[in-house]
């Protein structure tokens, strides 16, 4: 079984596809959408966490290749930098997975990007431009 | 047992004091308790960290050939107007400023990404800024432009001046309105979406020492990195407030007015900040030292955090309309564990303050005093409403 997470961007023409009904009928996935912005006849994307087996996997990526549709790891999308944070704890409050949490002992920020669902509650509530996201 | 302003300064330049932070002595009490933490202890270093929007500096510039009088022209510096109200080559910069052109919430929620804050962070940072100045000439000073890209360094004075800092207690924000708001307590979500509160609870200068006996007027303080001074209470003090039996005040009372060279201050305990929708302002690094001269001066050093108690305040209606609107007490314990109970229900709670700066400053003033670079100033006055301890 694999897990990933990955956002696809969709060019204007492809906005209409069932893409995600694709995936899930005709390669065995389990997609669950975690985010999700389309901007008509502008461009599309999607967030999505994938769970299927590996050959499914790998061939749902050649059929998005395929149809044109471009697909990024996730990893890179929501930047937390903590040259820029005073640890206020301000954003914590905000994030609904738990991504951004407080250390009991040090009091300091943990940001775990792996739990991030790039809703972006936590961005307008740092002062200090501590979370950047290019979503 | 008791002790004075002087002992602990001959203790100081003998490099035997015994300092603790505030944090430690809470530990230290629940240990020992309060008659052997006083004798064991000299000094208890405070600290905190966050926005205080009633923060600016007042510069000085070197004249400029041929000379010219600002004082009644028109001054910004990187954009952001200064006032110019003063002499020829006096001016002030708010942190809170922002300059003509930004459309601060006109554009709602403002993102106020430079304003007067963010000018002093990056001369702290070490970048030159351009000020430009237009005025109207006189036979004395005749020239009616200047433009000119200083340094930190360049000014002849650059000193922070801050009206109002270091509240003592403050409110707990939650929005009981419809709509999320943007407010200087942070972002609030509707219907008690989340709780913002913003101290440094039992590192807090002033929550250590509520009744202020050893805060005064000429107190040696640490901010932003280097020494500076209490010069007179600041703005919106409240002299007698109503107090619990441990002395803490029931809501926000206390202020200070502070002082601090600006040429020496280190970016480490200075950052500019953008409060979405709200406006700029400026996140100071401040401890203050207290001098333990007797047990009760230690007793309320010792406050813990589940403790010291804060009221919560709707700031969807009862604060903007200025109702009151008292939904109850929470705890510093209660708020730091990440949710509190409002109403019944469970909320999230964030903070404005970092308890972990403010940790660094509280530590960073303990070693200065340690090493003897930083000794203790009586004060010369107490502030209103508070009477000095012996020994001060
Ligand atoms: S984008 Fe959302 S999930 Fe990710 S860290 Fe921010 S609040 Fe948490
Ligand atoms: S709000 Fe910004 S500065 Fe504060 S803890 Fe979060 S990331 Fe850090």
């Amino acid at each position: 079984m694999a897990i990933k997470k990955v956002v696809l961007n969709f060019p204007p023409r492809l906005i209409q596809e069932p893409v995600t009904y694709h995936l899930v009928r005709d390669y065995d996935l389990q997609v669950n959408i975690m985010r999700a912005l389309v901007r008509p006849r502008e461009k599309g994307r999607m967030v999505l966490e994938l769970t299927g087996s590996q050959a499914n996997m790998d061939k749902a990526f050649e059929y998005l290749d395929q149809a044109g549709v471009q697909v990024d790891a996730l990893v890179q999308e929501l930047r937390y930098n903590p040259e820029l944070c005073v640890h206020c704890t301000a954003c914590t409050a905000f994030c609904p997975t738990g991504a951004l949490s407080v250390d009991a002992e040090t009091r300091k920020i943990v940001f775990d990007a792996s739990q991030c669902i790039l809703c972006e509650s936590c961005i307008p509530a740092c002062a200090y431009q501590a979370i950047e996201c290019q979503f | 047992m008791t002790r004075t302003i002087e002992e602990i300064n001959a203790k100081i330049k003998a490099g035997k004091v015994v300092v603790a932070t505030a944090e430690e002595v809470v530990g230290l009490v629940r240990e020992k308790g309060v008659k052997a933490a006083t004798e064991a202890v000299d000094v208890v270093t405070t600290g905190t960290f966050g926005p205080m929007c009633s923060s600016g500096v007042y510069f000085n510039i070197r004249q400029s050939t041929p000379k010219i009088k600002c004082g009644g022209g028109k001054v910004s510096i990187n954009g952001v107007p200064a006032y110019a109200g003063w002499a020829a080559a006096d001016l002030l910069l708010g942190c809170t400023a922002v300059s003509d052109e930004d459309p601060r919430n006109a554009v709602y929620p403002g993102l106020f990404s430079y304003g007067g804050a963010h000018v002093i962070q990056d001369l702290v940072q070490g970048k030159v800024v351009k000020i430009v100045a237009s005025t109207y000439g006189t036979d004395c000073y005749p020239r009616k432009e200047y433009t000119v890209e200083l340094g930190l360094q360049d000014f002849a004075s650059a000193v922070m001046f801050n009206p109002r800092n270091c509240y003592q207690l403050y409110n707990v924000a939650v929005n009981l309105a419809k709509r999320t708001i943007y407010t200087y307590m942070g972002v609030l979500k509707p219907g008690l979406g989340n709780a913002n509160f913003a101290t440094a609870g039992e590192l807090s200068p002033l929550l250590k020492d509520p009744t202020l006996r050893t805060i005064g007027i000429g107190t040696r303080i640490f901010i932003g990195g280097t020494e500076g001074y209490v010069i007179w209470p600041g703005t919106q003090h409240v002299a007698e407030p109503q107090r619990f039996d441990n002395g803490l005040p029931q809501s926000p009372s206390a202020t200070l007015a502070v002082i601090g060279d600006l040429k020496r201050m280190n970016p480490q305990y200075l950052r500019a900040a953008s409060i979405v929708g709200y406006g700029a302002s400026l996140a100071i690094g401040i401890g203050i030292p207290i001098p333990v001269l007797d047990e009760q001066v230690m007793a309320h050093a010792a406050i813990p955090d589940a403790e010291i108690t804060f009221p919560i305040v709707d700031y969807g209606e009862a604060y903007p309309l200025g109702r009151p609107g008292g939904l109850g007490r929470v705890s510093m314990a209660e708020l730091l564990s990440g949710h509190i109970e409002v109403d019944g229900k469970r909320v999230s709670t964030g903070c404005l303050t970092s308890r972990a700066k403010a940790r660094e400053v509280a530590a960073e003033l303990k070693s200065r005093i340690q090493t003897g670079s930083f000794t203790l100033s009586r004060p010369v006055a107490p502030l209103p409403g508070a009477e000095l301890a012996q020994g001060c």
